[in-house]
């Protein structure tokens, strides 16, 4: 029998090339043994608390606490997304807490104190976290403060102008009826549109994976079949379709869920496909390669930490428009290590070059799950940060023993 | 294939001092089209120094450099990348968590704002099939990689920007027997391609297998250059530690007498 000349990228004769459904499940499982986790732990994660807790009680799975679960992610979800950031370039950022806090405290002060228009408060909350992100590039690239020290001497720092910008004042109220508290708490999709999201989408999923495929085979490279990407198409609109049925049943898609969906979609983006994202891995891998490879390094460090500090001004604005305030506490508790924990659930290495934008997304779900499940329960908030402390623990342990396993099997 | 007429890179009168050290002093080297040099030298004989002002990472405070008959600076390592002189260090500057491929492009990524993997893996591919390098997958981080795979990848990146000279920094040190006689299989390759090699090692049998001439540093200065078919071992060790009563003699012919004995 005469096999058919494999692919440029197959002819390798020790290749073992998944040939049959049963060699490809064999292939991941084997990947997963090996170390190589990717969103395992995550999902199984949710699986685990979504059912634990269903089970304490009724209302946890019911639609009215998922839709409120899709808007309590959102804030806490943007900080996570920028510790991403920081995380793969190898570094940390302990402050995300308090600078959502200054950024909540700004925007209520430009709103109610100075009664500026909406856009004028977000834009000086914004530009607020974006200089403090700069601070930290500075004395990171030009007076080699560790990101460490750095970033724990501004969570102090932050605080400290978080609460001279309130002037005392425990809390200063939003007004309920601006665009931004609306957008925060009752803005949502009409059902129609989701369900015609959901499906243009899965569509464009389709579309760009065919077009992938295609490109591969002119190139004479080996590509998927399309009866598989019909199939993985396929399931995107599953599930999309049963989310927005299942959300549409009581309140809806929250306009500010799907703004963080579309945020966490251009930062997967930003990371996998471009030229920039492609640097921040490099340089969390290897700093001294990338800067070998003409990476310009330090530039690389500067715009994480301002990326952060934006993202995490932003997640400040939302927490203040999801609480029609800006208080003392906006940002402050358990924020900064909620934040931290979520991406780092969800599969972003503490030790750098290793995670993707979908971490911050699924680790903040397993976060503010346990959060609501536990405030079903009316258990305090003693239980709640024993067990994400836990779990948290449980995250990086996972990531250390993957991380050693991934090692013994040349799998980096 | 040697042609001293023109060689494509040439050194004239090099120094460089590092405070009141002269690492370097009025060091003169040839590469031509085709050819393989090896820079030999005991420890703290200006190999290094030497790699790193080829590399533009030094720029030297006196000599002329001429690259295929034009004088030329060498002020940065990405403008020597750009004038056609590519150098692979020892310790090799891979990123273990980027796939094969996506070193190999690194910093010189196709279509920057939307990667074009495509093209960027086929790239990979001819350049790889060119080197006969035994990668099986370009998917693989680095870090699943071995020693030889690992220098045969910094090797082909070191070609992406179609160089005329490529400068190699110990590239057998730290590999096995078959992984060295692969590496050197393709520094043979490279000269055959029409490439200048310039090769730094300590290892002599490596040199005297792939090499065309042999340069000799002692001290940052010149002290010889040898034809690598007929010189002898025992010459270029006399040049690197600059006499012919050696420690390293001295020992062989104790060794003589014991086995006379």
């Amino acid at each position: 029998m005469n096999a058919p000349t494999p692919t440029l990228d197959l002819q390798d004769e020790r290749l073992v090339a998944p040939q049959t459904l049963g060699d490809s499940v064999r292939a991941a499982v084997r990947r997963v043994r090996d170390g190589d986790l990717g969103m395992l732990p995550v999902f199984g994660g949710i699986v685990v608390i979504w059912t634990v807790f269903q089970l304490l009680n009724r209302t946890f799975l019911s639609s009215t606490n998922l839709v409120n679960l899709s808007f309590d992610i959102v804030p806490v979800g943007f900080l996570a997304l920028g510790i991403v950031c920081v995380l793969l370039v190898g570094q940390i950022d302990l402050s995300v807490g308090s600078v959502s806090g200054v950024a909540a405290a700004v925007t209520a002060l430009v709103m109610v104190t100075y009664e500026q228009p909406v856009w004028l408060a977000i834009l000086a909350a914004v530009a607020s976290g974006c200089l403090i992100g700069f601070v930290y590039a500075q004395g990171f690239n030009r007076f080699a403060v560790p990101s460490f020290v750095m970033t724990l001497a501004g969570l102090l720092a932050f605080l400290g102008v978080q609460l001279w910008l309130l002037r005392g004042q425990n809390a200063i109220n939003l007004p309920y009826d601006s665009d931004l508290v609306q957008f925060a708490q009752l803005w949502f999709m009409p059902a129609w549109m989701s369900y015609l999201f959901a499906t243009v989408a899965a569509a464009g999923f389709f579309a760009t994976s065919l077009v992938g495929a295609r490109t591969r085979k002119r190139a004479g490279l080996s590509a998927p079949a399309t009866g598989l990407l019909v199939f993985r198409a396929a399931l995107v609109l599953a599930a999309l379709g049963f989310t927005v049925y299942y959300l549409n049943r009581t309140r809806g898609v929250a306009w500010m869920f799907v703004l963080f969906v579309v945020v966490v979609l251009v930062m997967h983006y930003v990371l996998s496909r471009t030229k920039f994202g492609r640097s921040i891995y490099a340089v969390g891998g290897n700093p001294e390669a990338a800067r070998r490879a003409g990476i310009n390094v330090k530039s690389v460090y500067a715009w994480t930490f301002v990326m952060c500090s934006t993202l995490a001004a932003i997640g400040g604005v939302l927490a203040a428009a999801r609480l029609a305030a800006a208080t003392q506490s906006t940002g402050t508790g358990d924020v900064n290590l909620n934040a931290i924990a979520a991406a780092v659930i969800g599969g972003t290495s503490l030790f750098g070059g290793r995670g993707s934008a979908f971490s911050a997304l699924l680790g903040i779900v397993v976060i503010q799950s346990i959060s609501s499940g536990l405030t079903l329960l009316n258990l305090d908030s003693s239980y709640r940060f024993m067990i994400t402390g836990a779990v948290l623990v449980l995250a990086v342990a996972l990531d250390s023993f993957a991380r050693r396993s991934r090692q013994a099997h040349g799998r980096g | 294939m040697t042609d001293p007429e023109s060689p494509v890179l040439s050194l004239r009168g090099i120094s460089k001092s590092f405070g009141a050290v002269a690492a370097l002093a009025d060091v003169d080297l040839d590469v031509g089209e085709g050819e393989v040099v090896a820079i030999v030298g005991d420890n703290g004989a200006g190999k290094s120094t030497l790699v790193k002002v080829l590399a533009g990472v030094h720029p030297p405070d006196a000599g002329a450099i001429r690259f295929e008959g034009r004088e030329v600076r060498l002020e940065s390592p990405t403008q020597v990348h750009a004038l056609g002189i590519a150098t692979v260090f020892q310790d090799l500057a891979l990123c273990e968590n980027l796939d094969v491929k996506a070193n190999l492009f690194l910093g010189r990524e196709l279509r920057p704002f939307l990667l074009d993997d495509v093209a960027m893996e086929k790239r990979s591919w001819e350049l790889l099939r060119q080197l006969s390098a035994k990668i099986p997958t370009l998917s693989v981080p680095i870090a699943s990689l071995s020693g030889g795979q690992r220098q045969t990848v910094a090797i082909a990146r070191s070609l992406l920007g179609d160089p005329k000279v490529v400068i190699l920094d110990e590239p057998t040190a730290a590999l096995g027997v078959a992984q060295t006689a692969e590496v050197l299989n393709l520094v043979e390759r490279l000269r055959d391609k029409g490439l200048g090699v310039v090769m730094i090692s300590h290892n002599m049998e490596d040199v005297r297998a792939v090499a065309d001439r042999v340069a000799v540093l002692r001290l940052g200065r010149n002290n010889g250059v040898f034809d690598a078919r007929t010189v002898s071992t025992e010459d270029i060790i006399a040049a690197i530690t600059g006499a012919a009563d050696n420690v390293v003699a001295q020992r062989a012919s104790r060794t003589a007498s014991k086995e006379a004995r």
